[in-house]
């Protein structure tokens, strides 16, 4: 199939769908790749380096659109894209279609195959690979603290230097997603001291682990609202939160805000009064100017100074680190592709079984499939793992039933086997044999049912069992006599005292090791 | 003294104890209540027998005497035995079950008053009887003999594979029945005695073939198996003496070991004759690998140090140990047990992974984190845990090679190919604890030391074990 990338066309945007290096992959999966000529300059990738990938250039993104069976995209789709795009094909990019219904009845109505990529169900860690939200966002945050340190007057790393003491610059980061936490480690790279908040307690020991303080909200309410994202909090919950941040603006030289909740607009962290109490010179970076932005002066994609802040408010960060936002970005899709195409044929299967590959379907040949049905995630595991290893060792041992056939033939067997003892043998042998096969079944069901764990001591209490040997000895030390018989007293009696005094052996000594080993079993 | 009632009635009530005594150790809670009914069925079964009907008393010293004596030595070695080396005391305690068997196998034959009653098809299968009785405690003996030895390290635990040796065990099967025959027509006590020895003889030279044909890795399966002959054996003179006792005890036992073999040859994915034919040993499947040109697994072995090993213990969340029989040698269970208490007070969530062969008797390496005092409920099962690994950070290996070999699920024609194993080498790192490169028991090269995401720790397992240890602690 052919893989075509056009040049993505919304102003200001600088990545690409796809980077020679992933060319070369997709080409060894079996697809031919065309890609729109120019389409990798914004990002540093020139038509030479994809045609020595082996991709042919084709100009003009209309012929990308008409001669693709699959189009690689980077942002939404526009409706004039969409216009040209061959019918029957397979989109893949970034859709959001909570945000965009009329793109997706437009989609629809073209009878494609269209793949969210961030619809990707994330909870799934096999699908973190082609986790382009997280990619993009991580790249997203580490640029903020660049675009922080590009217009801070100050160095972020304390120095004692000849001419004096520099401080080290204080960073607070609200939100600590991905892009939150790709913000802590660049700053603490960088040697400031770093503070983080996220309404999700449990992203504490993450911020910790990258360099960051975490500053706790003193409120108690759990914030996790799945998919990695939070949920909105309660007003109590707020209030709280509010005073926080207004202490940490009062603190801090520099305030990047990452918070953002799926499918509304950004929650509002700094007020213009927080802002205001900021230090002069001192620097926000709100990377959720986009959906409204988490400070009340953000302008979306602008950078403005307020009350002596300077509020930076860019809405393309990806685009201004886009090499390594489209190298990540093609990892992703290359990743999404392999998915589809296991079989390394060059032919796409979108397989709705999948749970990952269904969340990721919208449309499927130009029916809507969005939203996916929620995953049924697997119960976190403790007490449930623990139980499936009876079932494979439960009586019968094997799990898998004999084959018919040999059944048939253990049957005959032990059938055949039967008539002969029953033919010859004495009523009184048949009494015992009763006993013995009975025996036998009841030590196995008994047995089967023994952990593991405890077979040790089960081989050491058996042997400790199996001294009931000395029965027989005991009764032939010294039975009562018949007159008249003439017995070997003498040789009976020192081979069953010799007897008596193996089994005690085992007798004393197997139940005692097997009660010292019991008592060291303890939870 | 009991009447013949009572002491029948008392033989039923020990059997229910001895069942409810195997019942109890479906858990670590129940097995100590398990094992105090066993003691109280064997009591029962011995003073209803020395108190009943067939016991005189003349013969009470005799039996003071030599339970005193056999009793003192039983205790002085349970007391004192290591857990290490319980699966040569097991062996050694099968054997004397087995030579008990024998004993009172020829005790019998030789008592006038056993068969005095009996004629017919009642006397022949009587004589069957001691004869089998025999068979099997002699086997048990000389096998269990030699299977001590085997795992104390008396003798090596390279498989002996004399030419010819299916052919001599077959002809030793046909001259032993040829002798049966014989045994069965003797005219007199000492006539038939001629024929038992030599078939005793027999016996015994089978019972030493047949384990020292075994090698090092199958030993739980001879462990287990010799556990089931001691079964039989008490089985067998049952019958011979007519108690149902001894008949239901020795098959208990007897189907306890038969399945405990199983088990041990379905972890290993080997089927239980080819295991008693022998010869899965040292070296004999490698040379054949490397003259085939196959590949040898690449890459490189990278080694490791305690200091770095504590580093990546104390960056870990989650972390499985996998013992073998190394960690039995070097006694490194208590250190084992200080570095999971020094992690788990950190928070790591520290496992242990059991595979059913590790260790040289079923459930061997159970017992010894349970003496280090490993608490038993973070010993889990190869089953329980094998799915885990991915999750997990650091997986450690201590002193086991076979059962964490990849090549048994990758490479189909290594000869482990197939033997369900624990996959340390999904987890994040793996470390493996190692005295050199040599190979397992089952002498396969092992692709799991070349892995990109393995670490070496060469040396003596207790000795890095402290150092990890005094690492983690620092």
């Amino acid at each position: 199939m052919r893989i075509g990338i056009p040049a993505e066309t919304r102003a200001g945007e600088k990545r690409v769908a796809t980077v020679p290096e992933i060319v070369e992959k997709l080409i060894k999966l079996g697809f031919n790749v065309a890609v729109e000529a120019g389409a990798g300059e914004a990002a540093n990738f020139s038509d030479e380096a994809y045609r020595a990938a082996g991709a042919e250039i084709v100009v003009g993104a209309a012929k990308i659109w008409a001669e693709s069976d699959i189009v690689f995209k980077v942002t939404v789709a526009s409706s004039a894209e969409v216009e040209v795009m061959r019918e029957g094909i397979t989109l893949i990019g970034f859709i959001w279609p909570a945000q965009n219904p009329e793109l997706m009845q437009q989609l629809a109505a073209k009878k494609v195959t269209v793949l969210a990529i961030d619809c990707l169900p994330r909870q799934l860690s096999r699908a973190q690979k082609m986790d382009a939200l997280t990619s993009q966002a991580g790249v997203a945050g580490y640029r903020a603290v660049i675009e922080a340190a590009n217009v801070f007057g100050r160095f972020f790393n304390g120095q004692i230097t000849a001419a004096g003491k520099v401080p080290p610059a204080k960073v607070f980061i609200a939100g600590a997603g991905v892009a939150g936490l790709a913000a802590i480690g660049a700053a603490a790279g960088l040697g400031a001291i770093v503070r983080a908040n996220d309404t999700r307690a449990e992203v504490a020991d993450q911020v910790k682990s990258l360099g960051g303080e975490f500053v706790k909200v003193e409120y108690e309410e759990e914030g996790g609202g799945g998919g990695g994202y939070a949920k909105v909090m309660s007003e109590g919950f707020l209030q709280a939160q509010r005073e926080m941040y207004a202490k940490q603006a009062r603190e801090v030289d520099i305030i990047i805000t990452t918070a953002l909740i799926p499918g509304r607009p950004a929650p509002m962290l700094i007020t213009a009064d927080m802002v205001k109490s900021m230090k002069p010179g001192s620097v926000i970076v709100d990377m959720a100017g986009e959906r409204g932005g988490n400070c009340e002066l953000t302008e979306a994609g602008l950078v403005v100074v307020k009350h002596g802040v300077t509020i930076v408010g860019y809405t393309d960060l990806n685009s201004r680190l886009a090499r390594q936002s489209s190298t990540l970005y093609s990892t992703n899709l290359f990743r999404l592709i392999e998915e589809l195409c296991k079989t390394r044929d060059g032919m796409i299967n979108v397989n709705m079984e999948d749970d990952a590959i269904r969340g990721l379907t919208v449309i499927k040949d130009g029916e809507i499939t969005w939203p996916a049905p929620p995953l049924k995630m697997p119960a976190p595991k403790p007490a449930a793992v623990a139980k499936p290893a009876p079932a494979a060792q439960g009586h019968g041992g094997g799990g898998k039933p004999v084959s018919a056939g040999k059944t048939a033939a253990i049957f005959a067997v032990a059938a055949v086997l039967f008539l002969l003892i029953g033919a010859y043998a004495p009523a009184a042998f048949l009494g015992h044999f009763t006993v013995f096969v009975l025996a036998c079944f009841v030590g196995y069901m008994v047995v089967w049912n023994v952990t593991p764990a405890l077979h040790t001591p089960l081989m050491s209490v058996t042997n400790a069992i199996s001294s009931i040997i000395a029965i027989g000895a005991l009764v032939q030390i010294a039975p009562p006599l018949k007159e008249g018989l003439d017995r070997p007293d003498v040789w009976i009696c020192a081979l069953a005292v010799a007897g008596i005094a193996l089994t005690a052996v085992n007798m004393f000594g197997g139940f005692a090791v097997t009660r010292r080993m019991l008592a060291m079993f303890r939870k | 003294m009991m009447s013949a009632s009572l002491a029948t009635v008392s033989y039923i009530g020990a059997i229910i104890l001895f069942i409810l005594s195997l019942g109890g150790l479906s858990n670590p809670e129940s097995s100590r209540r398990g094992n105090l009914y066993g003691m109280i069925g064997m009591a029962i079964a011995v003073l209803a027998t020395v108190f009943g009907p067939r016991v005189t008393m003349a013969g009470l010293p005799w039996i003071i005497g030599a339970m005193l004596a056999g009793g003192s030595i039983g205790l002085y070695a349970a007391r004192k035995v290591q857990m290490t080396q319980m699966p040569e005391l097991v062996a050694l305690m099968h054997s004397l079950v087995g030579l008990a068997a024998m004993l009172v196998g020829f005790a019998n034959y030789i008592d006038p008053m056993a068969a005095l009653n009996l004629s017919g098809a009642e006397k022949a299968i009587h004589e069957i009887e001691v004869y089998i009785g025999i068979l099997i405690g002699a086997v048990t003996f000389a096998g269990s003999l030699i299977a001590f030895a085997k795992l104390s390290g008396k003798i090596g635990g390279k498989p002996l594979l004399l030419p010819g040796r299916h052919f001599m065990n077959l002809a030793g099967l046909l001259v032993v029945i040829g002798f049966g025959w014989q045994f069965m027509h003797a005219e007199s006590v000492s006539s038939g005695m001629t024929a038992l020895t030599i078939m005793t003889a027999i016996a015994l030279l089978f019972g030493i073939h047949m384990v020292m044909a075994i090698g090092g890795a199958d030993m739980p399966v001879v462990v287990s198996m010799l556990n089931s002959y001691s079964g039989w054996a008490a089985a067998a003179t049952g019958f011979m003496l007519n108690n149902d006792l001894l008949i239901v005890v020795g098959a208990l036992v007897g189907s306890s070991g038969a399945i405990l073999s199983y088990i041990m040859c379905r972890a290993m994915n080997r089927n239980f004759i080819s295991v008693i034919a022998g010869g899965f040993g040292s070296g004999s499947g490698k040379p054949a690998k490397k003259a085939d040109g196959e590949a040898a697994p690449a890459g490189e072995v990278l080694p490791v140090s305690a200091i770095e090993t504590a580093e990546l213990l104390k960056d870990a969340k989650n972390v499985i140990i996998v013992p073998g029989y190394g960690m039995a040698v070097a006694q490194a269970q208590h250190t084992v047990n200080e570095i999971t208490k020094v992690l788990r007070e950190k928070g790591v969530n520290v496992r242990f992974g059991i595979h059913p062969v590790a260790g040289r008797m079923p459930g061997h390496m159970n017992v010894l984190l349970a003496e280090a005092r490993v608490p038993y409920d973070i010993v889990m099962e190869m089953d329980e845990l094998n799915a885990d690994f991915p999750d997990t950070d650091v997986s450690i290996v201590i002193g086991a090679n076979d059962i964490v070999n990849p090549a048994a699920q990758d490479d189909p024609t290594s000869p482990i190919a197939g033997m369900p194993v624990l996959e340390v080498w999904k987890a994040k790192t793996s470390i493996v604890m190692k005295r050199s490169m040599a190979t397992g028991y089952a002498g396969v090269d092992n692709p799991l030391f070349y892995k990109e995401n393995n670490r070496m720790l060469f040396g003596d397992a207790k000795k890095m074990l402290e150092e990890v240890l005094s690492a983690l602690k620092a």
